[in-house]
């Protein structure tokens, strides 16, 4: 218990470059984030949320900052050509914690949205900045957030105007880069007001061999009336630590899908939180996790049914193999007075491996007395039944098990709504399963970099 | 074609098939009869590879070739064709992607190029046409919501497009209606050549009304006690078992 003394110390002594390199908005919660911080530290493993996830050994090696904001030498246009077929995106790049200014955009957003610099938003627009920031991810709820909070100086952030539609999908790559081992803290933040439209899709990649550790805080506001889709993928290695939370509040009348996907990481706690604040919301939450060799994922969910006639549907899905370890933890709260809610979750993993191991634990907790809610839970191997029946058929071993791999995690994928992602996330996981993903054409730097 | 001496099988410790031998030529269909536990799914489960089973005495041979030396998928790629007795779901698998990574492996055993993907789905709208399944097939997954009649139409659809030389039939006929029974086996008839062979067990003379074997064995307590010419099936359906059982002595 003493990983929390090296960033204790840093912001004591670094408190008034990290203020200086950012905005005001951002500067104003620092201080009280810090004393929560040190009063509480990280979480032990007693900490129920933080059961699978050894957060002290993540933060005790030292890693370098960027504080004072150096440019990271890369363009991000060399290192990445993922080009999703068929899917025209509006691509931008957030390199470590910056966000690329020079990004070109095949076309133009509509008026009045913005996808910008979180550290840059807050200074021109510090009203609509400060009216959001750091109002879900308290720093005294959560050792990420505080730590989040003070050290975080910029990052994302995207704002879609009352009633606006934005029809071409939104595509921000987060490019790990580096030539030292780094620690990266990258804050998000998401506003679509009243009756707003927008598909995000985030892809975390890691070009550089070295050591990365992400503390990601992202908040998210879904207006009344509003609908998002938001998809996060991500494909880095396996010297890669991440830990993403990410809070959703959602008003009445909106929809909200969030689909998480880890195809390649080292270790990755992801915390999702969704509140539904106003009536008939609804909240589609995904998850799919390919996990061998030695990586870890730790996904660890809220659905808060606060107000009445919501509707949530949740579902993740872990294929694990070699020594992985996975873990989730998806508790669905339906608060007294939210009748009629209809909430339904399912965690189905397959352990390839005799090593890998699974934590599921699914939670299910009721206040009102007029619900639907379901919640459920399976572990299990391939079907042999189904191997021997695919080798009779003559398909070989190795194939027959990665089709059944395939299928069971190709769930998660059938359920995204646009299709053009839902096929290049089926060839992307196919690809993966075949041990083929560093050979990605398209990507070659960015993923060519499992050490 | 098919060549079994002196077969000797076990599972779990517990020996099922206690010397079989049975010869099958190019060609030729033999029927496999006997009453339930008698061993006839062991023997079908053995020479197609399944993993449970352990050989303990005896051999079998495939066209010269020692079989039990193969995996499963390599018998598979030498020609020998399961219809299952109980088809596997497998849900998320589409019959499209099984069936071109089951042809395609046995392509690439027999040295030739992956089949065009043009080619591949007419080549699967010709076949499922003779067992009279639907266009929806190619996008279904394996089995699964299939009714009984329709998954035994399917396994006969996999034959069609594997072509095997040797197919066994493990109780195709069971839980069959007779319009599906007529399907399954007039599809099964048009699949035969001089040079393909089969392997049918059955209970029921019905199928084999159809299928009109050359050979009739009966297998009972794991041996074969009785093999003689389509006329033993006529005589088991009037009168069972037990005469056979008496005659061997047993």
């Amino acid at each position: 218990m003493n990983a929390e003394k090296q960033y204790i110390e840093l912001y004591e002594q670094q408190r008034e470059l990290i203020a200086r390199r950012s905005a005001p908005v951002m500067n104003a919660l620092r201080d009280e984030a810090f004393q929560c911080f040190r009063q509480a530290g990280f979480p032990s493993r007693k900490v129920e949320r933080y059961r699978y996830t050894d957060v002290d050994a993540a933060f005790m090696p030292d890693y370098g900052l960027n504080l004072s904001r150096l440019q990271i030498p890369v363009n991000p246009y060399d290192v990445f050509h993922c080009d999703v077929p068929n899917l025209s995106t509006s691509l931008y790049f957030v390199v470590n914690d910056q966000f690329y200014a020079k990004a070109q955009p095949k076309a133009p957003l509509p008026e009045g949205v913005l996808v910008m610099s979180l550290c840059q938003a807050a200074q021109d627009f510090p009203e609509l900045v400060g009216k959001y920031y750091g109002t879900q991810a308290r720093a005294r709820k959560d050792a990420i957030n505080a730590l989040n909070t003070m050290l975080a100086q910029d990052g994302l952030f995207v704002y879609v105007p009352h009633g606006v539609a934005v029809e071409r999908p939104i595509q921000v790559v987060n490019i790990l880069r580096a030539d030292v081992d780094l620690m990266v803290n990258r804050r998000v933040l998401i506003v679509l007001e009243q009756g707003a439209q927008v598909k995000l899709l985030f892809c975390d990649h890691a070009i550089d061999g070295r050591k990365f550790l992400t503390t990601q805080v992202a908040e998210v506001f879904v207006g009344e009336n509003a609908h998002l889709e938001l998809y996060e993928l991500e494909e880095t290695h396996a010297q890669s630590s991440r830990f993403s939370n990410m809070y959703v509040s959602q008003q009445a009348y909106s929809t909200a899908v969030i689909d998480s996907i880890t195809l390649q990481n080292g270790l990755s706690r992801n915390r999702t939180d969704v509140a539904l604040c106003g009536e008939y919301g609804e909240t589609t939450l995904y998850g799919g996790v390919i996990a061998d060799g030695q990586q870890r994922v730790d996904n660890n969910t809220l659905i808060d049914h606060r107000a009445a006639h919501c509707q949530s549907r949740e579902l993740y899905k872990y294929v694990l193999d070699d020594q992985a370890v996975g873990a989730f933890a998806g508790r669905v709260l339906v608060r007294e007075g939210a009748q009629k809610s209809v909430s339904q979750e399912t965690n189905a993993n397959l352990c390839a491996s005799r090593s890998a191991r699974m934590y599921s634990q699914p939670m299910l907790e009721i206040y009102a007395d007029d619900v639907k809610c379901s919640h459920g839970s399976t572990v299990g191997q391939l079907d042999e039944a189904a191997l021997f029946y695919m080798r009779q058929r003559g398909i070989p071993e190795d194939e027959a098990r990665l089709l059944l791999k395939f299928a069971f995690i190709g769930q998660v994928i059938d359920g995204i709504p646009m299709t053009s992602l839902r096929d290049r996330l089926h060839y992307l996981v196919e690809k993966r399963f075949r041990g083929e993903l560093g050979k990605c054409g398209g990507c070659q730097n960015a993923l060519n970099c499992e050490r | 074609m098919l060549e079994i001496r002196d077969l000797h099988v076990s599972i779990a410790g517990k020996e099922i098939l206690k010397g079989i031998n049975l010869t099958v030529r190019d060609g030729e269909v033999h029927a496999l009869m006997g009453q339930n536990g008698a061993g006839k799914s062991t023997l079908s489960n053995v020479i197609v590879g399944h993993p449970a089973y352990e050989v303990t005495q005896g051999s079998i041979t495939f066209n010269g070739r020692d079989l039990l030396a193969m995996k499963p998928e390599e018998r598979a790629h030498e020609g020998i064709f399961l219809s299952f007795q109980q088809p596997v779901e497998i849900p998320g698998v589409s019959m499209v992607n099984f069936m071109r990574a089951a042809m395609n492996a046995k392509r690439k055993h027999l040295g030739l190029e992956p089949m065009a993907a043009a080619d591949f789905l007419k080549l699967m709208r010709e076949k499922r046409k003779i067992v009279e399944l639907d266009t929806k097939l190619a996008n279904r997954s394996v089995n699964e919501g299939f009714s009984g009649g329709e998954k035994k139409r399917n396994e006969i659809f996999q034959m069609a497009m594997l072509e095997p030389t040797l197919s066994i039939l493990d109780e195709t006929d069971s839980g069959l209606d007779v319009d599906a029974l007529r399907i399954v086996a007039e599809g099964f008839n048009r699949l035969r050549t001089p040079q393909t062979s089969a392997l049918v067990i059955t209970h029921y003379q019905r199928l084999l009304d159809y299928l009109k074997p050359d050979v009739v064995h009966v297998l009972i307590g794991g041996q074969i006690v009785k093999t003689a010419g389509p006329e033993l099936a006529l005589q088991i359906e009037e009168r069972g078992f037990d005469w056979i059982r008496e005659e061997a002595g047993l």
